[in-house]
């Protein structure tokens, strides 16, 4: 009812390929975006700092996986590595050149991640599938080493681990420890959209065209005169670039220091999870991936205990760990079983069924 | 000059100067790509026959090694307890089949990998639920497995050979041998390669895929209830081990997704390769170099055979 | 088509509501203590007993004193898996609870928490791990790591190596190795060992291991039988040591010259090496067993009422041990914040004040039931550790035996190492505060 486009005419071959072509999209997405806002001055400090903060970095980690897999089907097992060359980038930069104001340095660092993606992404010209992503492992494990062992990376601190240091922007703390969760999470959700946008645009263009078309069919885009290489290589680059930029962020705003042992292979794993979950090829999608596979352990963490304790069943906290870890695995299958392209394509039948109610034909 | 020198040079020297080191080192790489190649070995088997990726042969491996020592806990003798984790891995089997594979027939490869993402992580949960999470002595003597070690000499230093890695050794070719027969000369077997083959042809001359299927993994998880056991008699059985899984990966890309000697030869190549290389050129960076030396080696062959060593070259069509 | 959506609308909704009942619970009248433990993963074999130990004391108090000063304690676990990530988590769900200290349990998430300690008002107490250089408090007003650092274990073996050598003389040309965890916490010891073996004039090797090859330690004990070193110092954890154990058996390495740090000294990791493992030494700095009468009420109290997970034929394992000393600590600190403050509900800034006055007598030890299990404690304002004194261990093939005498680390050549580091970190974190909090104890 609400939901009808009638009487919205496009009249432009612009109006037509607009990222959101209806009136009420683009309503919703102002709401929603005024509602993240505002949730800076009425969230608690648990919901910002514990959820809505490392969502918003886990959904810009996956959207720049989703770039990689989703778009140009090269499937990525490194994720965890690109974005610990962002976080180490950005605390040699921001230690190296304290004067220059610490969001530069996070957009910066992304570029470094992207020129290690480019490098590792070398031999995706000649192979493909499972066997590149097996070789990417080879980028997660060298990375995950070096950070380890490159004492230079985290300036020589003992512990081996990096802390982030006072940074403010306005006279404000952003980064470090004073920083308040509201700051933070305005900083971390300007950028994500930001960098959401670009990432639209990207997809919407000429590269993202070509990314598809190589992800669907490599030999038939080579003939239609792409060239794989640049592509790929290019596809290698803006995927680490994002994810890099996560990375960073998720270190400098959310965690506060990091050891190597963060970008590990789990990591790179869960933000598989939320591509795929999420659904490949949708830049909403990896939100709803990151928003499922992030939340729901710290949901489960909260709504098992509830449920059990009445009963009078203690659950201990590894109780509640071994059945977030069997949930999280039977939601997978599930998921995967009743909508293989994910949660995105849920949305969109979701939204093809509000677009007739309540009179459906 | 000098870098050189330490590169091209010196771990030559030292490999002369110790021999009984360097039989040592290439001993334990063959032990560790005995154990590696039948890791791999449970990846082949699922990938040949169903096209799927079976990113959960790691846990079904310590699920497995788990399950025996937990029946055996509870007071059974052991051999029984083999017998019912056999069992429990055909259970396992059986419900992968019908719960996940069924109804994700003729999805995209990712999908169906993704899909054994969730069975890893439910196993893991499963797991540390029903056995919690210390590791377990596994029942080595009980199964009759060696114990003790021969110290051989060797230019006078020594070469130590553990008697149960010698049983690894032994076990694992008996286990490719049966497998190999198996796979040529049994009724099964021919229907495995003919879905292996291709899946609609195989369905039109009346073979089920869904018992096809069964059978598999069933053969997976039994080599994965042998891995475990081998392993699990060197270290512990502990959920740690489900990491050293990961192993496989580049014995996978090296030996070929479909190639049972290859999981082996890679596995050897793998497991000599890292540890010569850990040994002789890890310390000129530090150490701790195995971790990734591994898929080092292996991108090198990729780059020349980008199907792997045994693995069937790919004729792209547009 | 109607029941798929169903589900899926089912599901997601309960995801949704899962996800939105993020609220913490209302604050319940007692004294909240948080446990970060970890009883899944790969380090869940060093972590169960640790977690149940820590549990069973703080339960006891409750069961046998109704908790401390007549305030119950609210014990509330929170599963960690040993990952730094995780941690965080844990430390953001239990921060919202006004929690009196926070144990970390894992060097790494204490790395993290450290920062935050001050801004967030909650004491960490990292017990004999951590960051070394969290001993001075001046720089680290919030952080607590008695009573012992890393870098004085690491003294107390090479002393130990001395008099086992007959003088620190004798360690000239020797081969020391430290087989460790590559991570924050296997790393910590590296400074101090360097410095003494520039000093003392022996050759320092270092065997890291990845957490990944934790039970693939092949290419590790080849390197050992490569160098030949005469001691090797084991700083692991989890899986790790038990591997470890049973590879030095394997290759014939003198059993009695493998020392593990004090995380090094589960029962269950010596057991690994089998009959040939008696000998195999490792730091400590309680008693090992269950012949203690605050054991013997922890198993009244607490056991016998069926309130405790832990296998009542292995209470007494040195890491249960560990665990109850650690709550100790937690109870002591407690006690003193109430005497200092008046308070009976103790805050987290209360509860600094009571860790930096803790001073754990003989005498005290005895009312607490632990004549003869641990050495008195003692933290000042200055000092967060107190160097206090450990004795070596040995595994005599059915369980740990008191080798040596309390041994003291090398405290004069530690101290200043650490004020240095410590000053070293401050100044590598530009606006870290200098310390503004009142002292009790001078």
């Amino acid at each position: 009812m609400i939901y009808r486009e009638a009487g919205q005419y496009k009249t432009s071959y612009a109006a037509d390929m607009a990222v959101f072509p209806l009136r009420q999209d683009r309503i919703g997405i102002a709401v929603i975006i005024a509602l993240a806002y505002s949730m800076a001055y009425f969230g608690t400090d648990f919901l910002l700092q514990a959820v809505l903060i490392p969502f918003l970095i886990f959904a810009l980690a996956a959207i720049g996986l989703n770039l990689m897999v989703g778009y140009a089907g090269l499937l990525s097992l490194g994720t965890g590595g690109f974005m610990g060359v962002g976080a180490y980038a950005c605390y040699k930069l921001m230690t190296a050149f304290p004067d220059v104001n610490v969001i530069v340095w996070v957009l910066m660092s992304g570029f470094f991640s992207a020129g290690i993606g480019v490098f590792f992404g070398l031999p995706s010209l000649r192979i493909k599938g499972f066997y590149l992503a097996v070789a990417t492992l080879a980028a997660q494990f060298f990375l995950q080493w070096s950070f380890n062992r490159i004492p230079w990376l985290v300036n020589y601190n003992i512990s081996g681990a990096i802390e982030a240091p006072l940074r403010t922007l306005f006279g404000t703390a952003i980064v470090g420890p004073t920083a308040s969760a509201n700051a933070r999470y305005l900083v971390v959700l300007t950028l994500v959209i930001f960098l959401t946008w670009i990432a639209s645009n990207i997809v919407h263009g000429r590269i993202g065209r070509q990314w598809m078309a190589i992800r669907d069919m490599d030999i038939a885009a080579e003939l239609m005169g792409i060239k794989l290489l640049q592509a790929k290589l290019l596809s290698f680059a803006v995927s680490s670039y994002f994810c890099g930029v996560a990375g960073a962020m998720l270190v400098f705003f959310w965690l506060g220091g990091a050891e190597y042992n963060v970008f590990n292979i789990n990591q790179s794993f869960l933000i598989l999870f939320m591509v795929i979950i999420g659904g490949l090829g949708s830049l909403i999608g990896s939100f709803f991936g990151a928003a499922l596979i992030f939340m729901m352990p710290i949901g489960l963490g909260i709504v098992l205990p509830a449920i059990f304790e009445p009963l009078g069943i203690r659950v201990g906290a590894e109780t509640i760990e071994h059945l977030r870890f069997m949930i999280l695995g039977a939601l997978i299958i599930f998921f995967l079983i009743v909508e293989p392209h994910g949660l995105a394509r849920l949305w969109q039948i979701a939204k093809q069924k509000l677009r007739v109610w309540p009179f459906p034909y | 000059m000098n870098a050189l020198y330490q590169i091209f040079v010196e771990p030559f020297v030292f490999m002369g100067e110790a021999p009984d080191l360097l039989l040592q080192t290439i001993w334990e790489g063959f032990v560790s790509g005995i154990l590696y190649a039948l890791i791999a070995l449970g990846f082949v088997l699922i990938f040949k026959a169903s096209g799927v990726f079976n990113f959960a042969q790691g846990i079904m491996v310590v699920f497995a090694a788990l399950t025996l020592v937990g029946f055996h806990a509870m007071g059974i003798p052991a051999i029984i307890a083999l017998i019912l984790a056999i069992g429990v891995m055909f259970l396992l089997a059986l419900t992968v089949e019908r719960v996940v594979l069924r109804p994700l027939v003729n999805q995209p490869d990712i999908i169906l990998f993704m899909a054994t993402f969730g069975i890893t992580y439910f196993l893991i949960g499963l797991g540390e639920f029903i056995f919690g999470g210390e590791p377990k002595v596994m029942i080595a003597d009980e199964l009759y497995l060696p114990r003790g070690r021969t110290d051989l000499d060797v230019a006078g230093g020594f070469v130590s050979i553990q008697h149960i890695d010698l049983a690894a050794a032994v076990i694992a070719i008996v286990m490719i041998a049966v497998l190999g027969v198996f796979f040529s000369k049994t009724r099964i077997g021919r229907a495995l390669r003919a879905v292996a083959d291709s899946h609609k042809a195989a369905l039109s001359v009346g073979i089920s895929l869904n018992q096809i299927w069964v059978i598999v993994w069933f053969a997976a998880g039994i080599v994965a209830l042998v891995t475990g056991i081998m392993w699990g008699a060197r270290s512990d059985v502990s959920f740690a081990l489900q990491i050293i899984a990961l192993k496989a990966l580049p014995v996978l890309i090296l030996g070929g997704f479909t190639s049972i000697p290859g999981a082996i030869v890679g596995g050897l190549i793998i497991g000599i390769g890292e540890k010569i290389g850990e040994f002789y050129w890890g310390p000129l960076v530090g150490g701790g170099i195995e971790t990734w030396l591994a898929y080092v080696i292996a991108l090198l062959f990729l780059m020349f055979r980008p199907q792997g060593l045994f693995g069937e070259k790919i004729i792209e069509r547009v | 088509m109607s029941f798929r959506n169903l589900t899926i609308g089912a599901v997601a909704a309960a995801v949704v509501a899962a996800s939105s009942a993020v609220t913490p619970a209302a604050a319940q009248e007692g004294i909240y203590v948080p446990l970060l433990t970890y009883r899944t993963g790969a380090f869940a074999g060093s972590g169960i007993p640790i977690a149940d130990g820590m549990h069973d004391y703080l339960r006891m108090l409750n069961e046998r004193d109704g908790g401390i000063g007549g305030v119950k304690l609210i014990i509330e676990e929170c599963e960690t898996g040993y990952d730094t990530t995780r941690g965080v988590e844990c430390y953001e769900s239990v921060r919202a609870k006004n929690p009196v200290v926070v144990n970390p349990y894992s060097t790494g998430i204490t790395l993290q928490l450290i920062p935050r300690a001050s801004v967030d008002q909650i004491p960490v107490l990292s017990m004999a791990y951590g960051l070394s250089a969290a001993a001075d408090g001046e720089v680290f007003p919030w952080v607590f790591n008695p009573p012992v650092t890393y870098w004085d274990g690491a003294s107390v073996f090479i002393k130990h190596v001395a008099e086992v050598e007959g003088g620190m003389e004798n360690l000239e040309g020797k081969t020391i190795g430290l087989l460790h965890l590559d991570a924050p916490y296997g790393r910590e010891p590296i400074p101090v060992l360097e410095a003494l073996a520039v000093e003392h004039g022996f050759d320092l090797k270092l065997y890291p291991v990845a957490a990944q090859d934790m039970q693939n330690q092949g290419s590790v004990w080849l390197n050992v039988r490569r160098d030949r070193p005469d001691w090797i110092y084991l700083q692991g954890w989890g899986a790790m040591n038990p591997t470890a154990v049973r590879e030095a058996v394997r290759n014939n390495f003198p059993i009695d010259r493998l020392v593990g740090v004090w995380w090094a000294g589960g029962d269950e990791d010596a057991r690994a090496g089998g009959e040939q493992a008696a000998g195999y030494k490792s730091l400590n700095f309680h008693g090992a067993g269950a012949d203690y009468k605050v054991i013997e009420d922890i198993i009244t109290h607490v056991h016998d009422k069926g309130l405790s997970q832990f296998p009542r034929d292995r209470v007494g394992d040195n890491l249960y041990n560990r665990g109850i000393y650690n709550s100790m600590l937690v109870a002591e600190a407690i006690r003193t914040a109430q005497e200092v403050t008046g308070n009976k509900v103790v805050t987290g800034p209360d509860v600094r004040r009571g860790l930096e006055s803790l001073n754990i007598t003989e005498e005290r030890l005895a009312e607490l039931g632990m004549e003869g299990f641990a050495a008195p404690v003692e933290v000042t304002c200055k000092d967060h550790s107190g160097h206090h004194n450990v004795y070596v261990a040995q595994w005599d093939g059915t369980k740990w035996t008191r080798l040596t005498d309390w041994t003291s680390p090398m405290t004069e050549y530690v101290r200043p190492l650490i004020q240095e580091a410590a000053a070293s970190y401050a100044a590598a974190n530009p606006g870290w505060p200098t310390r503004s909090e009142v002292c009790d104890s001078e």
